[in-house]
């Protein structure tokens, strides 16, 4: 599974969140598919996007808030999964890339080596410490299809939701990014001035399959 | 316990009134009352946090949010936090207001507390952070809006260190 599918699969469900990105090629990946005023990109202190996350879903409630983290910057803050477990807010879906390697600070490389891994490539569980963490979700998923299907349902859900995706270890096309790192810092917070529209507009169907019939009526007659 | 509890309503209430609306803390014994008249406070949010350095991000999640914070530490909670105040707080120039329990300085008993109290001052300069001491009642409340107004229009971390003559009243 390539961290970019997964990206273009959510794209377009993040047009009213706040989305809180990790640096390197997560950033990057999201940049290229197109910037948003409403995605903030944290470019170093590895670890604290989830805490920056939490500090936005805690005093915007009604703002569903994507935090798109990875295996390296979770492992350097796994106290903070405790803190996210215990504030609970429902209005927080913790998406994290886990390639199994510190790929954007110099532990990958062209196709896909890793020569500087993380503990997740031995076996740790970053869905299974969140769920132990207290996340009352937390899903560990490998094929598109499961993600598409554990995001979309974390992004439209009601709880705080962990969704750990298993990708390869690819490098972005380019880590280009034509926004500067203050500039972006002060048009998300104007854009989190705008009041979040009403969820039930927003909703869009998720993925829809034969097992998983639609409540959308436009869609029904489609199905049917 | 010796830990003022007048005093501690009076940085509450001071801190309240520059607007803070969510608090992030670790606790520490000067911090007890502190601590725990923010989390009977229904209008404030108090996230218990496992590490200092998460307060950073919280805080800077929050002023994207519109809402104004504060972290409640201890010298080395300060020095915890420190890769989050320059990888978040300084170089996104976000503001951040930290009341700090100045541990370690005269006075101090506890030999364990005694290192953490030397360097809080010198890494606070080294970062460029403004700050100043609360040892005194009538300063909590002009100091804290000094400070806030500070960390607002600076857009940039600034420091209180509250100290024993504020916090700690020697049993009689």
């Amino acid at each position: 599974m390539k961290r970019i599918d997964c990206l273009k699969a959510i794209y377009p469900e993040l047009e009213d969140c706040a989305v809180v990105t990790i640096m390197g090629a997560v950033a990057a990946e999201l940049y290229s598919l197109g910037h948003r005023a409403n995605f903030f990109y944290l470019e170093h202190a590895m670890g604290l996007a989830s805490s920056i996350g939490l500090g936005i879903a805690l005093s915007q409630p009604n703002r569903k808030v994507v935090v798109i983290d990875g295996d390296g910057s979770v492992l350097m803050n796994l106290g903070g999964l405790t803190t996210m477990a215990r504030s609970r807010p429902k209005n927080l879906v913790h998406l994290i890339f886990d390639n199994e390697t510190l790929l954007s600070v110099g532990g990958g490389a062209p196709g896909g080596y890793k020569w500087f891994t993380t503990a997740t490539s031995t076996g740790s569980d970053l869905a299974g410490i969140a769920r132990a963490a207290g996340y009352p979700r937390a899903q560990l998923v490998r094929e598109m299809e499961d993600f598409e299907e554990a995001a979309l349902g974390a992004i439209n859900g009601d709880e705080l939701s962990c969704v750990v995706a298993k990708v390869e270890a690819e490098m972005p096309k380019s880590f280009l990014m034509d926004v500067h790192m203050l500039e972006n810092r002060f048009e998300f917070p104007r854009a989190l001035q705008q009041p979040p529209k009403d969820k039930r507009e927003l909703r869009r169907p998720t993925r829809i399959t034969k097992q998983q019939p639609t409540t959308i009526p436009a869609l029904k007659s489609l199905e049917e | 316990m010796p830990v003022s509890v007048a005093n501690s309503q009076l940085v509450y209430d001071a801190m309240k009134g520059v607007g803070v609306r969510l608090v992030s803390a670790l606790p520490e014994t000067w911090l007890v009352h502190l601590i725990r008249i923010a989390d009977d406070d229904p209008e404030m949010t108090l996230v218990r946090l496992a590490k200092e350095e998460e307060g950073v991000g919280i805080s800077a999640g929050a002023h994207f949010a519109g809402v104004k914070s504060a972290m409640l530490m201890q010298n080395h909670g300060f020095l915890q936090a420190i890769n989050g105040i320059v990888g978040v707080s300084l170089l996104y120039k976000i503001p951040l207001l930290m009341l700090i329990t100045d541990r370690g300085t005269f006075g101090e008993k506890d030999p364990w507390q005694t290192e953490g109290g030397k360097y809080t001052r010198p890494v606070l300069d080294a970062l460029h952070i403004a700050h100043d001491d609360l040892s005194r009642p009538d300063d909590v409340e002009p100091k804290m809006a000094k400070a806030m107004s500070l960390a607002q229009s600076s857009l940039s971390p600034v420091a209180l260190l509250l100290q024993r003559d504020l916090m700690w009243e020697e049993p009689k």
